[in-house]
């Protein structure tokens, strides 16, 4: 595998829309043809090269590439997108975009990256080692048809809306996830290592999440089973079998409705309480705030 | 004797009121009485006769002052922005007609602009719900005519949109709904006991940012599916109650507000009451309709959707139509300081903005074409006073419902004051002469543009 490194040299003053940066755009190019590639910022095109400072060479084809971007990439804009093999490599904190639309391949980012990543994608492994924004791994605005196949592993903490309209896929989340998870999902998967917010698989139709930490209200729409042993990791928790959204339309299998699974892990403390501390802390910082105005009139 | 101007359109709120008289000085120029329009839009009328209106633009100097200017100078800074812009914003529209709005649109497909539109904080997240889910409406005719079970989620329409309890949902006798208000079921929903909820039939006061949970309880119930004890502060027996009213009713509607637009989940929240329209429906007639802000909003939407294909928030900069909340909406724009000049039109986001974004409105170049001083003038670097739109000229306007309808002039504008239209054509023809003047491919390099 050959590999093609990306400098930034400064950082863009408005966000510059790099959608051509994965392995797909660039295999089979010579370093010339790769210079002058397109990058767009506002109204006005650029070529690669007024941007990036580039160094190896790309394989023949998208499998055979290996794409390292690095520099403050914070204010670029669809890095990797729609990428469908080989390998890249983000190595700081990226903007929106990453991984859109992709469909095989490796793609890591090794700090944050913002909203809408691996959002419509079909295959593929997107690892991010930061956090995520909001919308990660969800549907493209107005589509139905979300995630439908690959993973994405999020080892940091991801804000709301994933797994927007998801159908298949799996989706890991490490950290904590912020409100709407799986919302609309008809399949996949939803592993939260960490605490749920609210409207945890709101109106579901089919698919699985599984929660390891706490949630802090469930949706009225979910109603108890049994308790099962899921296979986490390799290892067999205990976890409590939720289904739901019973408000939704589901289809049925031999006579009996098909739902979505919600898996709570049994020795989850009760969620009210946990809430009530949580505003309770909130507010006692929101009123230390106001009390000070000098100090934060210099911040 | 002064003339009587009837069937006038009041240009405040969505519910575009087409029945209001106007008493008008003989010379034309002079509101002075409005007849059956609310404390709100008839303040509005009575305004344009205001003594400290500002007629000419305003350019802010070095030292924070306004120096008054020609409207030739206004537009000459304008288009200069726009020319120089490497990604303008367009905030605004809802205050103004159909034809301005299009005009606007011209600039913005000249100059790779973004056009957002006052939804981005009122109901955009409406739009992204009905652009996921559909919607199943009807107008406000119908509403007049036919239900019999109205309710209200998440908005007040007994102070925000005054008359239309009684032009529309509530109080009228329509054609099937001979009894009025007597033959009407009400339900309302608010984390707040509101003036409306006062008359509410079933009133139903949930925890505050509970409204995704208590819409999909709603659901659960239409199934007759089971709940749990209680579902955002409210005993499910009152959840099963107000689902039995809805299913009792011959036609049904729910009107919703920025209590359910702008609370948490925001988008999420419409798309699940919309599919609780779309559920009742299996049992009787039902609807649901946004309780939209601005007299015009409605309409930038219909004019941004019939060219673009979009409803608000729509990037031009590359040269086709992108649109994704979240990315191309005004406030995240500001905030990530990815726009580089910004036109304020017909609206005030100086008053609605969190303060970041309003910190960068008077950071980068900035023209708010409003008729009065507002918030926002006084923050940008020119303020172009224009005429009031509805009252000193006519338009296109859109009401709540997507109904189109003709607003009439009634007054003259102050001597030598341009009307929004008239203000925008002349800057569309300055950019135009400016783009023809330079050559093309002259840009800045990427050493100028980088940080």
């Amino acid at each position: 595998m050959e590999t093609v490194t990306l400098t930034i040299k400064k950082a863009p003053t408005l966000y510059l829309e790099a959608e051509i940066i994965s392995p797909d755009g660039l295999a089979g190019k010579t370093a010339d043809q790769i210079r002058a590639l397109p990058v767009h910022m506002g109204n006005e095109e650029f070529t690669l090269g007024e941007f990036f400072d580039l160094a190896g060479a790309p394989g023949a084809t998208a499998e055979e590439t290996k794409v390292v971007v690095t520099g403050d990439l914070s204010r670029v804009k669809y890095l990797g997108m729609k990428m469908s093999g080989g390998e890249m490599v983000i190595e700081s904190d990226a903007d929106m975009y990453v991984g859109a639309w992709m469909s095989g391949g490796t793609l890591t980012a090794k700090g944050n990256v913002d909203s809408f990543a691996g959002i419509g994608m079909k295959g593929g492994l997107l690892e991010i080692n930061g956090n995520a924004g909001n919308y990660t791994g969800s549907a493209y605005r107005g589509d139905w048809r979300g995630m439908q196949g690959g993973k994405i592993h999020v080892k940091g903490n991801v804000r709301s809306d994933t797994g927007y309209f998801m159908n298949g896929g799996e989706i890991v989340i490490d950290g904590d996830a912020d409100v709407h998870v799986g919302t609309h999902a008809e399949g996949g998967k939803i592993v939260i290592k960490g605490n749920a917010k609210s409207r945890l698989g709101g109106q579901m139709v089919e698919g699985t999440i599984i929660l390891l930490g706490t949630v802090d209200v469930m949706m009225p729409g979910f109603k108890y089973v049994r308790d099962e042993e899921v296979d986490v990791d390799g290892k067999n928790m205990l976890m409590s079998l939720y289904v739901g959204d019973l408000g939704e339309r589901h289809r049925k299998r031999k006579g009996e409705p098909i739902y979505g699974k919600l898996y709570i892990r049994k020795a989850a403390p009760a969620a009210a309480e946990s809430r009530e501390v949580r505003l309770a802390r909130a507010r006692e910082a929101r009123k230390a705030r106001f009390a000070s105005p000098e100090e934060t009139a210099s911040a | 004797m002064a003339k009587t101007v009837t069937d006038v359109t009041c240009p405040f709120c969505g519910s575009l009121c087409d029945d209001i008289e106007v008493q008008v000085s003989d010379d034309g120029t002079k509101v002075l009485e409005v007849f059956n329009a609310c404390a709100i839009g008839a303040a509005k009328f009575l305004h344009t006769a205001a003594k400290d209106r500002v007629t000419r633009p305003r350019m802010r100097q070095e030292d924070g002052s306004y120096k008054e200017v020609s409207y030739d100078e206004a537009i000459e800074y304008t288009a200069h922005m726009f020319v120089n812009s490497k990604k303008p914003l367009m905030y605004g529209w809802s205050n103004t007609n159909c034809e301005a709005q299009s005009v606007g649109h011209e600039i913005a497909e000249a100059t790779g602009g973004i056009v957002d539109n006052t939804a981005t904080v009122c109901h955009g997240p409406s739009l992204i719900a009905i652009q996921d889910v559909g919607i199943p409406s009807c107008t406000l005719g119908e509403i007049k005519n036919r239900a019999d079970v109205v309710l209200f989620w998440g908005c007040n329409p007994a102070h925000a949109h005054p008359r239309h309890l009684s032009k529309y949902s509530i109080f009228p006798r329509g054609f099937f709904t001979g009894k009025g208000h007597k033959g009407r079921k009400m339900i309302v929903v608010d984390p707040r006991n509101t003036d409306t909820m006062k008359l509410a039939d079933v009133p139903l006061q949930l925890e505050q940012g509970r409204d995704y949970e208590l819409l999909s309880a709603f659901r659960v119930a239409i199934r007759g599916e089971e709940l749990p004890e209680k579902v955002a502060g409210i005993p499910r027996e009152k959840i099963y109650e107000a689902v039995e009213v809805m299913k009792n009713g011959r036609f049904g509607v729910i009107f919703f507000g920025m209590g359910v637009t702008q609370s948490l989940g925001k988008n999420h929240n419409i798309d699940n009451a919309i599919m609780v329209t779309k559920d009742m429906n299996e049992y009787t007639k039902f609807a649901i309709i946004a309780m939209r802000g601005h007299y015009n909003v409605t309409g930038s939407g219909q004019v941004m959707g019939w060219q673009w294909g979009f409803p608000f928030a729509t990037d031009l900069s590359r040269g086709f139509a992108r649109y994704n909340p979240g990315e191309t909406t005004s406030n995240d724009l500001l905030r990530r300081r990815e726009v580089d000049a910004i036109m304020v039109f017909a609206s005030d986001p100086g008053s609605h903005f969190p303060i970041s974004s309003v910190r960068e409105i008077a950071k980068i170049p900035s023209v708010a074409v409003v008729p009065d001083i507002n918030p926002t003038t006084e923050i940008s670097k020119l303020h172009v006073p224009v005429a009031v739109n509805a009252i000193e000229t006519g338009g296109c306007c859109y009401r709540m419902d997507n109904v189109p309808i003709d607003a009439r002039k009634v007054v003259e504008p102050p001597e030598g004051m341009l009307t929004d239209l008239e203000f925008l054509t002349r800057v569309r023809d300055r950019i135009a002469e400016l783009k023809a003047q330079a050559p093309a491919g002259v840009r800045a390099s990427a050493e100028a543009v980088g940080a």
